[in-house]
C-alpha cells in the first residue's frame, strides 16, 4: 500500500464516520461539530486531488462561515431534543435498508468498469490549481460567475429581509420626523393681561 | 495510485448515509439542512474526484458554483429557520402542519 492509498484510506475512514456521528448523535450542536469533522476531512481528500484552491475554499468558507452560522443558530434557538428524537428507533430499519440498498446499487454500477480510467499524470511542481483555475472562471464561465455574484446578493437581501423585525414596544427615533419639524409646533405664543402683584 | 472508483464509492457512501439521516432525523430541521450539505459534498467529491481523472478543469468549476449556491441555501434556510421559530417555538416538523398539505 502506497502512502497515498494509506492517506486516503484515513481519511475516507474520518469522513464516513463523522458523516454517520452527524444523523445519530442526540445533541445538534454535536451534529454540527461532527459536520466540521466530514467537511475538513474532505478538504485533506480534494487536496489528494490535486483541488487546492477549492480545499481551501472549503475550510474556509464551509467550516469558517456557514458551519459556524449553523452553530450560531443552533446554540441560539433553545430547543426541546426529547421531542425531536421521537421516532428515530422507528424509522432506524426504514432508513438503513434504503441507504445500503442505494450504496450497493451505485457500487454495482462503480465496479462494473464503465468508470475505469488510467492514472493521470501528476501535475508539475510549477503548475498553480488557483491560477488554472481563476483563468477558466474568469474567461469562459465569466457569465456564470456572475450570476453566483448575483446569487449571493439574493441571499443576502433575503436573509435580511426574513430576519428583521420592528420591535413595536421598543421606544425609537423617527430621524425624518426630527428633521422636518419647524417652529409652530413646538412654540406657542400666548398674550395674556399683565398680572397684579399683591 | 488510487484508483478513480474508490473516490466514487466514497462518494456514494456519503450520499446514502445523508439520505438515512433525512430519513432518521425527520422531525428536526436543522440536522435536515445538515444532511443536505452532506448530500451538496458528496456531489462535489464526485465532481472533483472526475475533474482529477479526466484532466478537465470543468469539474472544479462547477464545484465552485455548487459551494456558493450551497452557501446561499444554507444562509436562506437558517433565516427561515430562526422566523420560524419566532413565531412558533418550535422547529418540529411535525407541528407545522397549519397549511394541512
Amino acid at each position: 500500500m502506497t502512502f497515498q492509498q494509506l492517506v486516503f484510506f484515513l481519511f475516507a475512514a474520518v469522513t464516513t464516520l463523522s458523516a454517520l456521528r452527524v444523523i445519530t448523535v442526540r445533541n445538534p450542536v454535536h451534529a454540527a461539530l461532527f459536520l466540521v469533522l466530514t467537511f475538513f476531512s474532505c478538504a485533506a481528500l480534494w487536496m489528494l486531488l490535486e483541488a487546492e484552491f477549492l480545499a481551501i475554499a472549503l475550510v474556509l468558507v464551509y467550516v469558517g462561515a456557514v458551519m459556524v452560522l449553523f452553530l450560531f443558530v443552533v446554540m441560539m434557538l433553545d430547543i426541546n431534543i426529547a421531542r425531536l428524537r421521537e421516532g428515530f428507533a422507528g424509522y432506524l430499519p426504514v432508513g438503513a435498508l434504503v441507504a445500503l440498498i442505494m450504496v450497493s446499487e451505485m457500487v454495482l454500477v462503480i465496479v462494473s468498469g464503465a468508470f475505469d480510467t488510467g492514472a493521470p499524470e501528476p501535475a508539475p511542481a510549477t503548475y498553480s490549481n488557483t491560477e488554472a483555475l481563476g483563468e477558466v472562471l474568469y474567461t469562459d464561465y465569466v457569465y456564470q460567475f456572475e450570476i453566483a455574484a448575483v446569487i449571493l446578493l439574493v441571499a443576502i437581501v433575503a436573509a435580511i429581509a426574513l430576519t428583521l423585525r420592528r420591535r413595536t414596544r421598543t421606544k425609537y427615533q423617527n430621524p425624518a420626523q426630527q428633521v422636518s419639524v419647524d417652529r409652530d409646533d413646538r412654540v406657542r405664543l400666548v398674550k395674556m393681561k399683565p398680572e397684579e402683584r399683591d | 495510485m488510487i484508483p478513480l472508483s474508490y473516490f466514487l464509492i466514497l462518494g456514494a457512501v456519503l450520499f446514502a448515509l445523508s439520505v438515512a439521516g433525512i430519513f432518521l432525523n425527520r422531525k428536526n430541521v436543522i440536522i435536515l439542512l445538515m444532511c443536505i450539505e452532506l448530500m451538496l459534498l458528496a456531489v462535489n467529491i464526485n465532481f472533483i474526484a472526475f475533474s482529477h481523472y479526466q484532466g478537465d478543469l470543468a469539474g472544479q468549476v462547477f464545484v465552485f458554483f455548487i459551494l456558493t449556491v450551497a452557501a446561499a441555501e444554507a444562509a436562506i434556510g437558517l433565516a427561515i429557520l430562526v422566523v420560524l421559530f419566532r413565531n412558533r417555538s418550535t422547529i418540529n416538523v411535525q407541528d407545522l402542519d397549519e397549511m394541512k398539505g
